[in-house]
């Protein structure tokens, strides 16, 4: 990057402000507990600018997170939110939902939580195309716990739990997710900041299980001990390796360490959700009571 | 940082608008210095509350309000304001 | 107009159904449940029942989400409801927890069975008592009842769901197979008063979540509701804001015991039977009482004084109850269908003032009056 000469640059006025999105946080715990360089923050932010741009009315999200360092999301936005069990957000977010079926319903949880402990709950909720939009932070690690290995750690990739590099292979979660029937499927980095927007908004706005997947990085554990850099470091390694191919063959998808990977929307579908095929029932049932 | 937090914000101006910085809140993360497309960040000399150097303008005519550093930024600590349209013209009179 | 949710009038049917309807009847609009033996029957009539009386049901994927679904519709704003048998009710222990901890009103029904592990799906147990105490870690209170008939099956169901939105503590139907597959007269009333939720009445600006009112209960806003609440299982203050402090720990354990311990005259009940000139207590629960009672009947007809302390209440233990009776009787046996649960609790608060003694049996069937009765003989033997 050029040096810059030095040139004199008229002061900074100081004044009383706030961020843009202060209105969508819990201003009172911010700073939040994220590391320096996490992605988690970005990605937060990028959910709320999509909430803001979109115009929705944040007394009708309810915000579901469950264990790990995503689980803290919950704990910062200002709307109805909920800090569950480890794993089971999806579950707690089926029942919230089925209960006020108009007010939009966000899972924001992590990789081990999602699909390690959550695994079983994640591919079920899916099936049942329940009108949930899961954003997932992949950040390939429990990272709240000190760095164990996770159902998305590279093979080799090294952890306190793997500290002879993980041999057991990781799941393709937009491949699981596409697999387990989910309507809307897209992964991208927390670089992509404007595309997450996009996405985020894509989601609150479509009906039928949504999931997003968001490659982030994790500097104090995984990108520590994988020798990856920083949170900047892992950023540029998205800018070089992530290849946006919208719809490519979620058999392509997988990431594989040092290699480029596919981001981007792969699938896109319209489908009947749970509660309108359950309100079809109900309707049934009354128009037969009628007769 | 448990003490009660000051909004006390740094504002710089620049042609299009302003480029807010609440110095205590940034993590050092350097986001927003490496991926300003215009290079009008730098780490500043000084310290945060929590020792960390938080970015400072160094070049306010580069800035085009794309708003990156304020997308990427992971905790709140940098946003932009653009001008409202009275002030863009008083702007557009001094630049012609 | 959907179907009726009370169903009132004189009913055959067996204490799971009766489970169900009393649910029904108290205003449940969601029920979430995994299906596993002995409770099939819970599940299987609200299928039928909540799609026609605007309710919701659900079968998840295993009880860990049941439970799950529970809070979080709970916290949807309806009244919900689980039922399972003693394995699902080890899976619902976290979220169990969860319900405490964020005081979530909601019911738990477990049709007990024989156990450990998967026993005798089939077959009747109480062997689940301590679990509903100390399942979840922890320390804790909640409200745990057992019925000994579909009648008071029903009737408890409807107390159960009144119970939890005062205290806003999840409530346990420890009921067993015998009870849930026996078939007896249910009467349901014209109408049954549904219990509100107790809701903020002040401003959204300022709420305190988890600010108690006089009787330690905090007022309930739910989701969509616009006080855009933050609700955690981990430990918090009154913002419900996560609090690591021992000080914030130790204030909020204390008034979630604290909330339900302070009346025990809003939850305690228990049944005496031929307990006026007693000279020996039976304390039985469930279906193991309607066993003793036919022994009390043989003890009589033998001249042995003996009574039927029922407990309808099992948690908070009715310490009280039963010290009452140890003062007035010589000798006390428990009979229950584990090797001795509730048993240590009647041993607790008798603190060896009486002889007590025991009839256990693991499970797999009731008990044979005789049993009860020999036990009955062997208190009375060492007075």
């Amino acid at each position: 990057m050029p040096v810059k000469a030095k040139r004199q640059v008229p002061p900074p006025e100081v004044v009383q402000g706030q961020h843009p999105m202060e209105k969508y946080l819990r201003a009172d715990r911010i700073p939040h507990i994220w590391c320096a360089g996490c992605g988690l923050g970005t990605v937060l932010a990028s959910f709320l600018y999509a909430v803001d741009d979109l115009g929705v009315d944040p007394d009708g999200i309810a915000v579901i997170s469950g264990i790990g360092c995503t689980g803290r999301v919950a704990g910062y936005v200002r709307m109805d939110s909920y800090h569950t069990t480890h794993g089971r957000a999806l579950p707690f977010a089926t029942g919230l939902k089925l209960a006020q079926p108009d007010m939009k319903a966000v899972v924001f949880s992590g990789d081990g939580d999602l699909f390690a402990i959550g695994g079983n709950h994640f591919i079920h909720a899916a099936r049942r195309n329940l009108d949930i939009n899961v954003i997932c932070v992949n950040n390939l690690n429990y990272g709240m716990t000190g760095g164990q290995a996770g159902p998305t750690t590279p093979l080799g990739g090294r952890c306190t739990t793997s500290p002879y590099g993980n041999f057991e292979h990781p799941f393709n979660l937009v491949h699981v997710a596409a697999s387990a029937g989910a309507a809307y499927v897209a992964r991208w980095t927390s670089l992509d900041v404007r595309r997450l927007q996009g996405a985020i908004q894509e989601m609150l706005v479509r009906k039928g299980f949504s999931f997003l997947e968001v490659i982030a990085p994790c500097p104090t554990n995984y990108g520590r001990r994988n020798k990856l850099g920083d949170g900047l470091d892992e950023l540029h390694h998205y800018a070089e390796h992530a290849v946006i191919k919208h719809g490519a063959d979620l058999a392509d998808t997988e990431i594989l360490p040092g290699q480029d990977f596919l981001v981007g929307k792969f699938i896109d579908e319209e489908k009947p959700t749970y509660w309108e095929m359950y309100q079809g029932k109900v309707a049934e049932l009354e128009d037969r009571r009628r007769r | 940082m448990t003490a009660q937090r000051t909004h006390e914000i740094k504002r710089w101006r620049v042609p299009k608008g302003r480029i807010c910085v609440q110095e205590d809140l940034c993590k050092g993360c350097g986001f927003c210095i490496d991926y300003c497309p215009r290079q009008v960040l730098e780490d500043a000399e000084h310290f945060n509350a929590k020792g960390y150097h938080p970015p400072r303008v160094i070049d306010p005519d580069e800035c085009i309000m794309c708003r990156y550093c304020e997308l990427i930024c992971p905790d709140f600590a940098i946003w932009t304001e653009p001008l409202d349209e009275e002030e863009a013209q008083e702007e557009g009179q001094d630049a012609g | 107009m959907p179907a009726r949710s009370v169903l009132s009038g004189v009913h055959f049917m067996n204490g799971d159904e009766a489970i169900a309807e009393g649910a029904l009847a108290a205003g449940c609009t969601f029920f979430a449940a995994y299906p596993i033996t002995p409770q099939s029957e819970i599940a299987e009539r609200l299928a039928f029942r909540l799609p026609r009386t605007g309710g919701v049901f659900i079968q998840m994927e295993d009880e860990l989400a049941a439970m799950a679904a529970v809070v979080g519709a709970a916290w949807g704003g309806t009244k919900a409801m689980t039922a399972t048998s003693g394995p699902g009710f080890s899976l619902m222990m976290e979220n169990l927890g969860l319900a405490i901890m964020t005081e979530t009103p909601c019911v738990v029904a477990n049709v007990q069975r024989g156990g450990p592990s998967t026993g005798l799906p089939t077959a009747v147990g109480q062997g689940d008592m301590m679990q509903a105490r100390w399942g979840s870690h922890g320390h804790y209170e909640l409200i745990s009842l057992c019925p000994s008939s579909p009648q008071e099956a029903f009737d408890l169901t409807v107390r159960a769901f009144a119970l939890s939105e005062r205290f806003r503590v999840p409530v346990l139907i420890m009921t067993d197979e015998v009870v849930g597959h026996m078939y007896e007269r249910v009467e349901i009333p014209e109408e049954i008063s549904e219990a509100p939720r107790r809701r903020p009445t002040g401003p959204v600006e300022g709420f305190l979540p988890y600010k108690p009112d006089e009787d330690l209960v905090p007022p309930m806003a739910c989701a969509g509701e616009g006080y855009r609440i933050h609700v955690t299982g981990l430990t918090h203050d009154e913002r419900g804001y996560p609090d690591m402090s021992a000080e914030a720990h130790d204030r909020l354990v204390r008034r979630l015991c604290d909330k339900i311990t302070r009346a025990p005259e809003a939850y305690t009940w228990t049944e005496e039977l031929f307990m006026d000139d007693a000279e020996v207590a039976v304390i039985s629960y469930g279906i193991s009482a309607r066993v003793a009672l036919g022994a009390v009947e043989l003890a009589r007809k033998r001249g042995i004084k003996a009574g039927l302390l029922r407990l309808i209440t099992a948690w908070p233990f009715p310490d009280d109850v039963v010290r009452g009776v140890a003062e007035r009787v010589q000798g006390m046996v428990t009979v229950e269908l584990n090797m001795g649960q509730m048993s240590r609790e009647v041993d607790r608060v008798v603190k060896g003032r009486v002889p007590l003694a025991g009839v256990y049996h693991p499970g797999g069937r009731i008990h044979r009056p005789d049993e009860v009765l020999r036990g009955i003989e062997e208190v009375m033997a060492c007075r």
